[in-house]
């Protein structure tokens, strides 16, 4: 593990790399128990073509934790949020990184990281299988918790027309 | 299978879905060359029951009863890390008194999860007798919670800024005397597991997981602070009333002198974190401030607030297995999560697992999945053995396996 780094120190590494790539970066910080000591969130949107980038970026000034992805359908945008811990060793100075990409639905597809960081396996299979987006270089691309009768082209987690909303609603048209 | 035997290929052999060391169901697909475990496949999925969608018409106080039914045992950790997300979306401040509080039903629920696992790590290898001494103690911290919150299991005493019950003065008493009979039986335990001989030879250099293997798979909790790397929640960050408290990371270091990072280190893992959870509880009791329980009563209200919300919001705890992350996001047009994302610890420790099994023997199938001490209704969902040709072992013949090694090492 190499030195710590503060949560300003993390935005700014990011910035002087990517520049206009970076957007919306922010520093959140809440106070908790009656020494008011802080913990922090910082929050930052990196645009899709640099995202591989960045997290080799990221790798070079610390080995994160990636805990998991999440990913909202927005409209016409799925993204994907990666919630990485920096710091973890050290007392209170726990960094929560929380890097979000945008991908449109005509074409939802973001690069894998799993070959940098072995353990993005199986949320990486599983944003593909609940949200229908494709991972490029992905060495496992089958299903985690989907069975495998599950339909093709329906994604739990959309919020149109290729939603589970009509299994739910027809539940006696569809259990034959 | 007897031909494959006879021209010595490897083969396979299909575990499950039916868990070989938990009574949960995963698949296992090992392939093997003799006893010897040469590679395996984890396939997951028979308890997925959407219960991050099935959010999106609940509102968050309705949420909370939900994610309490997400697993038995971590049955405080998600409702714990789903209110931190809440708390951490819509900016809301808890009392200081709560703070303290969440940090005693945390410690609890620890200590009961961790007892339980040390019985059924006993079972795995054979040994009955110490599955009931460990239960009997359990049921002692199982009484506890109850005289606590009015509950056994489903606890129902988080709720969104705050908890939903005080430890009055005269509760202080009875609190105090589990906790001394805790520490009594705790000398007990660690006899029995750390200087039996038997234990010792079932354990020691079984399953290894490096420390390197268990960063970069992400490995989380007492599975990856036996292998030396030093995560955890509770001293990493500052939340409920841990940046107050003196807590230290634990590593098997501290008592052994060196890491393994083997079973026989997640057993001394484990104990350690019981007797840190006893003295974090204590510590608990004697600082607790004075003061509000909760900081908002009225629910209406709370809710009327959140419906304005429009941000995200993360919330860790550390649950007995590690670190338990739940992502919430609100659209400020209904108090409703737009999207709640649950991530629990055995999710990122099911990777692991392939390290640790490559190389081991079939009976070591079941205390080496059971030492990272998996929760898969938390983690899952389903898997279909399809070539029904394939020779299949229950989750009975397995358990007789494991039992046979211990039996032929204590000749």
């Amino acid at each position: 593990m190499k030195k710590k780094v503060t949560p300003e120190e993390v935005v700014k590494y990011f910035k002087d790399e990517f520049k206009t790539k970076i957007k919306g970066a922010k520093i959140v910080k809440r106070k908790f128990g009656s020494k008011k000591k802080e913990s922090y969130y910082v929050w930052m949107k990196v645009d899709r073509t640099v995202f591989k980038d960045s997290i080799e970026h990221l790798i070079k000034l610390q080995y994160p934790h990636l805990a998991v992805a999440s990913g909202n359908d927005i409209g016409k945008i799925i993204e994907i949020i990666y919630h990485f811990t920096l710091n973890y060793d050290q007392p209170l100075e726990e960094i929560i990184l929380n890097i979000s990409v945008e991908l449109p639905k005509t074409d939802p597809t973001i690069d894998t990281i799993s070959d940098i960081i072995p353990g993005a396996l199986i949320t990486e299979r599983e944003k593909m299988e609940m949200l229908g987006i494709t991972v490029k270089g992905i060495p496992d691309s089958s299903r985690v918790f989907l069975p495998d009768d599950f339909p093709e082209g329906v994604y739990p987690w959309r919020r149109d027309k290729t939603g589970p909303e009509k299994y739910y609603k027809n539940l006696h048209e569809v259990k034959k | 299978m007897s031909e494959e035997a006879i021209t010595k290929t490897s083969y396979h052999i299909p575990v499950g879905p039916i868990h070989p060391a938990l009574k949960e169901p995963v698949y296992f697909e090992f392939e093997l060359s003799g006893e010897k475990i040469i590679d395996v496949n984890v396939k997951l999925g028979h308890v997925h029951r959407g219960v991050e969608w099935a959010s999106r018409k609940r509102n968050p106080i309705q949420v909370l009863y939900l994610a309490e039914r997400i697993c038995g045992i971590c049955s405080y950790c998600h409702p714990a890390a789903f209110t931190l997300a809440v708390e951490n979306a819509c900016d809301i401040e808890v009392p200081e008194r709560a703070d303290y509080l969440r940090v005693v039903q945390a410690e609890l629920e620890r200590i009961c999860s961790h007892i339980l696992w040390a019985g059924v790590a006993a079972h795995e290898i054979g040994f009955d007798t110490v599955l009931y001494f460990t239960w009997q103690i359990r049921e002692k911290a199982l009484d506890l919670t109850e005289f606590l919150t009015g509950n056994r299991v489903t606890k129902g005493i988080m709720t969104i800024g705050g908890i939903r019950r005080d430890i009055t003065p005269d509760m202080l008493p009875r609190i105090k005397r589990d906790m001394q009979f805790f520490k009594d039986n705790f000398e007990k335990l660690r006899h029995i597991f750390l200087d039996d001989k038997t234990v010792k030879m079932r354990s020691q250099n079984a399953g290894i997981l490096t420390k390197d293997d268990a960063i970069k798979l992400c490995a989380v909790g007492p599975t990856t602070r036996a292998s030396g790397v030093k995560k955890d929640v509770r001293t990493g960050e500052s939340y409920f009333a841990y940046g107050d408290l003196d807590v230290k990371c634990i590593t098997p270091k501290d008592l052994t002198g060196t890491v393994n990072g083997d079973v026989y280190d997640r057993i001394i893992q484990r104990l350690l974190e019981v007797k840190q959870s006893i003295e974090l509880i204590e510590q608990c009791i004697d600082e607790m401030p004075a003061g509000d329980i909760v900081s908002e009563p009225k629910i209406p209200k709370l809710m009327n607030q959140i419906k304005k919300i429009e941000g995200e919001g993360v919330g860790r705890h550390e649950a007995p297995r590690g670190e338990v992350i739940h992502y919430v996001k609100f659209d400020g047009k209904s108090e409703n999560p737009y999207t709640w994302k649950v991530r629990a610890p055995t999710y990122n420790n099911i990777l692991p697992w392939i390290p640790m099994l490559k190389g081991e023997q079939i009976a070591d199938i079941p205390i080496v999945a059971a030492s990272t001490d998996p929760c898969m209704s938390c983690t899952n969902r389903v898997a279909i053995v399809k070539d029904s040709k394939r020779y299949e072992l229950t989750k009975e013949q397995l358990h007789k396996l494991s039992v046979e090694k211990t039996r032929r090492l204590m000749k």
